[in-house]
């Protein structure tokens, strides 16, 4: 019984036409992949909260609930019920509107992410699966410009700008990173990508050609583009007093804090899909369709939040310089490189 | 395409894009006029997706949305005075640009309406990214102008920076 | 009306192009005027597609050459705007009533 079954079924019985059972599957879908995000981002603050304790030897969230399980519900509560302020100068459709531009990309992306084997469990293969990602997640940009720039304050209109410039400039080591993968898969669709990788552990994309490059370009540019902590000059809290978002309160930070934590496990999840081999199985045929496929995605994708997380205990703030030489001096030509040598071999015909 | 919501989804993003465009032209306030741009290309990346370009119509999103408004947004603070009125945003030749643009488009439309465009009735190819890339660098023949469009690009990245940079005495 | 047809996406595109000829001709801001030029050029493309996708299907021509467009317009839009950023620089201002001192 699918999802499109039961919804024909309702649909011929309340007497609706036809057609509107593409649109009833759609809502319902998007209903589900929000509150997928919703749900994903409450767990991750909480996991991050207390291995972040745990790292620095500390205990973390102890006292909402029995061990604390209940923070990000309380954080959450907190952030709902709080005033809204909206600075006099501020120009208040743009105010309106940066955080939305924000958090509809982050979610957007989840349309094509691969839980799973089959169109079960993929909202929409698109044929252009990787480049609508690409395409989608460069509008954050204009995002965060308008939030710094409708704040009417110096420091939120230089942490915007600064933002956009950092993430302008790590786009292109990203796209070119994940050329890799598509042309040794062939295909731009995402389900296509995790099929070519299909068969056991060392057909996954990582360990082909140039192993490890164009992941470490993928992942290190994905950490820039969602401003996450070796990368987070834009928001600081010692630099620039929390940056663009320094005039929002309420609902609207809310937004920005969950469109990011929303982000950092879409780009877990890409990077899985992209090099780790998705939803496949290590050992081949073993454990490998239907439900078990789901498990194994979200075990890999786990794995590399849990890095994530790791990387924001560990690493200090690189310097905007820094950031902006580390960029364009060495991560836009690694990338060619890497585009090269896998083109070379793909026409050498090492391609999956 | 004679679906009633390809028909719906038709008007929908007309209405959406030529408002968005009307806005762009006749808002005072240029961020809320860059900002209505960008819902204009949004509106016609729809209309890509309509005509089957899916390619391109990511191609749009990616350029025109999240670059070149980026660009045209980054201008518009470098150029920005905070003080002053803000003037009327019509130039003298207002008058004479609403004769121009009526009259362009009647011309346009009265041309084509009587036209028969006779379709071959040929298949479009299912996947456009293979056939743009066959195009482009494969069996088509527009190799050439592609790499002459990438020199075009590096070219004007460099005389943009050349042009744009600070005079260092 | 019962179908869309290669008329209606003439008709669309005519509009567009002129809406942004008469705010590339009306408007003071020179980055509006940019804007506008922007706003004619997707006009073409989605005049481009449509006789791609109505006329003649399965010769992409029409694709291709939107994609030079749109190469086309991304570094016609870098170069204006840094003449702009240039002239503001020097002049102050970016009224183009007001940048005419090359007039005789």
């Amino acid at each position: 019984m699918s999802l499109t079954g039961i919804i024909e079924a309702i649909v011929k019985g309340v007497g609706l036409p036809l057609s509107s059972v593409d649109w009833i599957v759609a809502i319902v879908v998007a209903a589900v992949l929000l509150a997928f995000t919703l749900t994903s981002v409450l767990i991750i603050v909480y996991v991050l909260r207390k291995l972040l304790g745990k790292i620095q030897a500390r205990l973390g969230p102890m006292r909402t609930g029995k061990k604390g399980w209940a923070q990000t519900i309380a954080d959450a509560v907190k952030l709902l019920i709080k005033e809204d302020v909206v600075p006099t100068k501020a120009d208040r459709w743009v105010f309106l509107v940066a955080p939305i531009m924000v958090f509809v990309p982050a979610y957007m992306v989840y349309v094509v992410v691969p839980f799973g084997e089959g169109n079960r469990f993929i909202a929409k293969d698109l044929n252009i699966g990787i480049l609508y990602i690409i395409a989608i997640s460069s509008v954050n940009v204009i995002g965060i410009i308008l939030a710094g720039w409708a704040s009417d304050n110096k420091y939120s209109l230089l942490g915007g700008m600064r933002s956009a410039a950092q993430l302008v400039s790590y786009e292109v080591p990203q796209a070119l990173a994940v050329l890799g993968p598509v042309m040794m898969a062939g295909s731009l669709s995402m389900q296509n990508i995790v099929l070519a990788q299909s068969g056991g552990l060392f057909n996954w994309f990582i360990f082909r050609p140039l192993p490890f490059l164009g992941f470490l370009i993928f992942f290190i540019a994905s950490m820039a583009e969602i401003n996450h902590v070796p990368f987070d000059l834009p928001e600081g809290e010692s630099e620039l007093v929390a940056g663009f978002n320094v005039e929002y309160s309420g609902m609207k930070f809310a937004f920005f804090f969950l469109a990011e934590f929303a982000a950092s496990f879409t780009i877990c999840a890409i990077a899985v899909t992209l090099f780790f081999g998705g939803w496949s199985s290590p050992i081949p045929h073993v454990l490998s369709s239907g439900g078990w496929t789901v498990a194994w995605f979200f075990l890999k994708s786990s794995a590399l939040l849990f890095v994530l997380m790791w990387m924001r205990a560990t690493y200090p703030r690189v310097r905007v310089d820094q950031l902006m030489e580390f960029g364009w001096k060495l991560l836009i030509p690694l990338a060619l490189l890497n585009l090269l040598i896998v083109g070379f071999i793909v026409s050498m015909g090492g391609g999956g | 395409m004679n679906g009633f919501w390809t028909q719906f989804a038709f008007y929908v993003l007309a209405v959406i894009v030529l408002g968005a465009a009307f806005m762009v032209v006749s808002l005072r306030n240029i961020v809320h006029c860059a900002l209505f741009l960008a819902l204009a290309f949004i509106g016609v990346a729809g209309f890509f997706i309509l005509l089957n370009a899916d390619f391109l119509a990511s191609v749009q999103v990616l350029i025109y949305v999240g670059a070149i408004t980026v660009l045209i947004l980054f201008a518009i603070m470098l150029t920005h005075k905070t003080l002053g009125a803000p003037v009327r945003q019509a130039n003298k030749l207002s008058p004479l640009g609403v004769l121009g643009a009526v009259g362009l488009f009647l011309v346009t439309v009265l041309t084509t309406a009587d036209t028969q465009f006779i379709a071959r009735t040929s298949m479009q190819p299912a996947d456009s990214t293979t056939a743009i890339a066959q195009a482009l660098l494969g069996k088509g023949n527009y190799v050439v102008p592609f790499e002459v469009a990438s020199l075009l690009l590096l070219a004007a990245m460099i005389g943009a920076i050349v042009i744009a940079r600070e005079k260092d005495e | 009306m019962n179908a869309i047809t290669v008329h209606h996406y003439v008709i669309l595109s005519a509009a567009l192009f002129a809406i942004g000829f008469y705010g590339a001709v009306s408007r003071r801001n020179a980055v509006a005027v940019l804007m506008c030029v922007e706003l004619m050029l997707n006009a073409v493309n989605i005049n481009m597609l449509a006789f791609s996708r109505y006329v003649t299907p399965a010769a992409v021509t029409g694709q291709v050459f939107t994609v030079f467009v749109i190469t086309v317009a991304a570094a016609e839009v870098a170069v204006g705007l840094a003449l702009v950023i240039n002239i503001y620089r020097n002049m102050n201002k970016i009224n183009v009533d007001d940048i005419n001192i090359m007039k005789w």
